[in-house]
């Protein structure tokens, strides 16, 4: 982004970060709840969904976002109220901060870290923190269990999470993300470059593992015990109410989205198509068009992404507690080492 | 422990271990301090107002006891200034997912005493709603179970096509939920035209819908690691606590009133099986359930092919007053079984009635069955038991 806005003085540019960062996580989030939690549920399930509010129920995420800004903000009267009212801001605010990395374009970008993908795992994991003061301010012995059940399954999985990561590291020599971008769609395989190197294909069981480590952190089905609504009755959450609920229903949300995003950047391309297509060569011989195509083709890729863990979260029973925690380390783990180990034996052989 | 060297399998002897070390675990490993959990009584996973105070340690339970009672009603009292007819109004609230099946065994029971029996056709629409209503029942708790195990899919599946079945009792009844169908002596009415034909085409749909739940619930793995070994009721156990229906059968006791009791019902004249399924986990009592639910539409789809002629209802006089005496009949209800005991002093009302009623008998045995379990294993064992509230309280 900073090369768009050479021109604009510091605080504009502080200004238009901010408005995108927004955009790039609540226009994504209200996306994935109207697609697919509205409605390709409810087809799913055999009912249709939301219908009144605007056409075909579009509205409806509206509706209910102004439903909760009118309830009262409630809280426990032996809660911890100050730390009750900052988690589900943590939890969002990791969102946040995971967004800044993300590259959409050649030039839309709103940070350039040299180390973005270490940054990404190292800020995705503050929401924990967020969940875990959740569940302890909440004085409620649901949303303590459910709190310790996230701690536990959150940090099992992103070790999995950072172990598939690394793979990927491993072949494209850098951990910044757009270059992590340029070097998928640069690339090519057996000297063929027509559809450049997406990772997913020769870091496929990367890509699996960091697919099933997303679905766990984010919470969903079939790993979301700690919110497990039919034991738990909603885990840590059980006492949030109004906008505070609100703030943590938008966080699972965006979060996936971002998460996402994220996936679609390391394993299939992220914003680019590739440049053989065109003539690139390199990233600075871009046409400036992709600016506004990139970020578009980020989006598809990122709802099919999603759409692949609402498609799971929807159709599968939830795991046990310690069945979890057996699949993390007895099962992703020691193949998560293993796609490391031959990654990195090809590298150095090739 | 004579009980586990006897009679118990492999896994169901360590299950039992597992329930008994539980004991002497807490507060010596870590000195931890344990924490008292309410399930309920306002929980998703009680459907009703069922409170189960567990002890845990960390998340193993380690002392668990139902409470019951938040939803009692008073129905065998309120019998008592009932007059006959208007008692089915009231037992059929009891267990409201399957209410038609509440109020034959009751009906049976007062026609015993009055020495009169429903002539064939009503003897054999009263069994074939006799299935419907078990249909609507267990068709609701396969769906259900995939909601208390996170997927919530299958219920969805389960409304659907448990409306057909609820449409059909309608058009027949009158009654969605509440078909008060039954009279001392036959049926109100008979049946409607072209009825015959929709509940076969809907047996049809049934038929698939267990064929799609099997497929998409009890063969996923996460559905089979969450259930199976979970909630081990050994087969003497199951007979200490009185046990009965799907939840018996599942222990592999070969029980099942419909066959056992000589009824004047029209179960004997279709061709069908009861299961019985030897492990006596949670998987086994969903299984059995899902079965039963086959085999009421193969029971339904017999028996609609050879309804006799004639009435629908017998002599009986307008006024009713049952004799003097005593009678006891008890059928396999879509929970277990499900008896009354109607003391008559020769009134237009009973003089009391006592009422057995399944769920509660398959409660009881809770405090044995969740000792040593995590706290995710006690929402199945409960959805697998299969317990309605308003069974349980009455």
């Amino acid at each position: 982004m900073s090369a768009l806005l050479a021109e604009v003085p510091y605080w504009g540019q502080s200004l238009l970060r901010v408005l995108g960062g927004i955009v790039a996580v609540l226009l994504p989030a209200g996306t994935i709840v109207y697609i697919f939690l509205f409605k390709m549920m409810s087809f799913m399930q055999s009912r249709l969904g939301p219908m009144e509010a605007g056409p075909y129920g579009s509205m409806q995420l509206f509706a209910e976002v102004g439903k909760w800004l009118q309830k009262e903000d409630i809280v426990p009267e032996r809660a911890d109220a100050r730390i009750f009212k900052m988690a589900p801001v943590i939890v969002l605010l990791s969102t946040f901060l995971l967004v800044a990395v993300v590259p959409f374009g050649p030039d839309a970008w709103f940070t350039d870290f040299e180390t973005g993908i270490f940054y990404a795992l190292a800020v995705s994991s503050i929401s924990v923190l967020g969940i875990l003061i959740a569940g302890w301010s909440s004085a409620n012995k649901y949303s303590l269990l459910g709190g310790l059940r996230a701690a536990g399954q959150l940090i099992a999985y992103e070790l999995p999470m950072v172990l598939a990561v690394i793979g990927v590291v491993i072949q494209a020599e850098t951990m910044n993300l757009q270059k992590i971008v340029v070097a998928q769609n640069s690339g090519s395989m057996f000297g063929i470059d027509t559809f450049g190197h997406p990772y997913v294909i020769s870091q496929f069981i990367g890509f699996v593992i960091f697919m099933i480590a997303i679905q766990a952190e984010l919470t969903q089905a079939p790993f979301d015990m700690p919110i497990a609504e039919s034991e738990l009755v909603s885990g840590y959450m059980t006492e949030y109410s109004g906008f505070r609920f609100l703030i943590f229903f938008i966080g699972e949300f965006a979060t996936a989205g971002v998460f996402a995003m994220i996936a679609s950047v390391l394993f299939l391309g992220g914003w680019g198509v590739p440049f053989s297509w065109f003539g690139w060569t390199s990233i600075d011989s871009i046409d400036n068009w992709m600016n506004v195509v990139g970020p578009l083709i980020m989006f598809t890729k990122m709802m099919l992404l999603v759409f692949i863990i609402m498609w799971i979260r929807f159709s599968y029973p939830r795991l046990r507690e310690d069945q979890l925690q057996r699949f993390a380390w007895k099962g992703l783990i020691p193949v998560a080492l293993l796609n490391i180990a031959v990654t990195s034996i090809l590298k150095v052989v090739f | 422990m004579s009980l586990t060297d006897r009679v118990l399998g492999d896994r169901q002897q360590l299950a039992y271990i597992a329930s008994q070390a539980a004991d002497a675990r807490l507060n010596v490993e870590l000195e931890t301090e344990g924490m008292t959990l309410n399930i309920g009584p306002q929980h998703p996973a009680t459907h009703g107002t069922l409170r189960i105070i567990a002890r845990l340690d960390g998340e193993q339970v380690v002392w668990a006891e139902p409470a019951c009672g938040y939803m009692h009603r008073g129905y065998e009292k309120l019998t008592e200034v009932r007059t006959y007819p208007q008692v089915t109004t009231l037992v059929n609230r009891i267990d409201w997912l399957g209410s038609f099946a509440n109020e034959v065994p009751f009906i049976l029971a007062a026609e015993k005493l009055m020495e009169v029996e429903a002539p064939p056709r009503a003897q054999h629409i009263r069994t074939i709603l006799f299935e419907l209503s078990r249909i609507a029942n267990v068709s609701l708790f396969l769906g259900d179970l995939g909601v208390q195990l996170g997927a919530i899919t299958p219920v969805f599946l389960a409304f659907r096509d448990r409306e057909y079945v609820l449409n059909l009792i309608e058009s027949a009844t009158g009654g969605r939920f509440h078909p008060n169908f039954d009279r001392i002596g036959g049926l109100k009415d008979d049946l409607p035209a072209g009825w015959v034909d929709e509940t076969r085409a809907v047996m049809k749909k049934l038929r698939g819908f267990c064929d799609q739940i099997e497929d998409l619930l009890f063969g996923n793995e996460i559905f089979q690691s969450r259930t199976r070994g979970i909630g081990v009721i050994p087969r003497e156990v199951a007979l200490q606590y009185g046990l009965s229906g799907a939840n018996l059968r599942a222990s592999g006791v070969d029980w099942d009133l419909r066959r056992d009791h000589q009824l004047p019902m029209a179960w004997n004249k279709a061709d069908w099986k009861v299961w019985t399924h030897p492990d006596g986990d949670s998987f086994a009592r969903c299984w059995i359930r899902l079965q039963e639910t086959r085999e009421s539409t193969k029971i339904v789809d017999q028996l609609l092919g050879s309804i006799p002629a004639g009435p629908v209802m017998a002599k009986v006089p307008k006024i009713i007053k049952v004799p003097e005496g005593e009678a006891w009949v008890s059928t396999e209800n879509p929970l277990g079984e499900m008896g009354y005991y109607i003391v008559s002093r020769g009134d237009l009302g009973p003089f009391r009635v006592k009422i057995r009623s399944a769920s509660f008998n398959n409660i009881s045995i809770t405090p044995w069955l969740l000792r040593g379990v995590y706290v995710p294993d006690i929402v199945t064992i409960l959805a697998s038991l299969y317990f309605i509230l308003g069974d349980i309280d009455r």
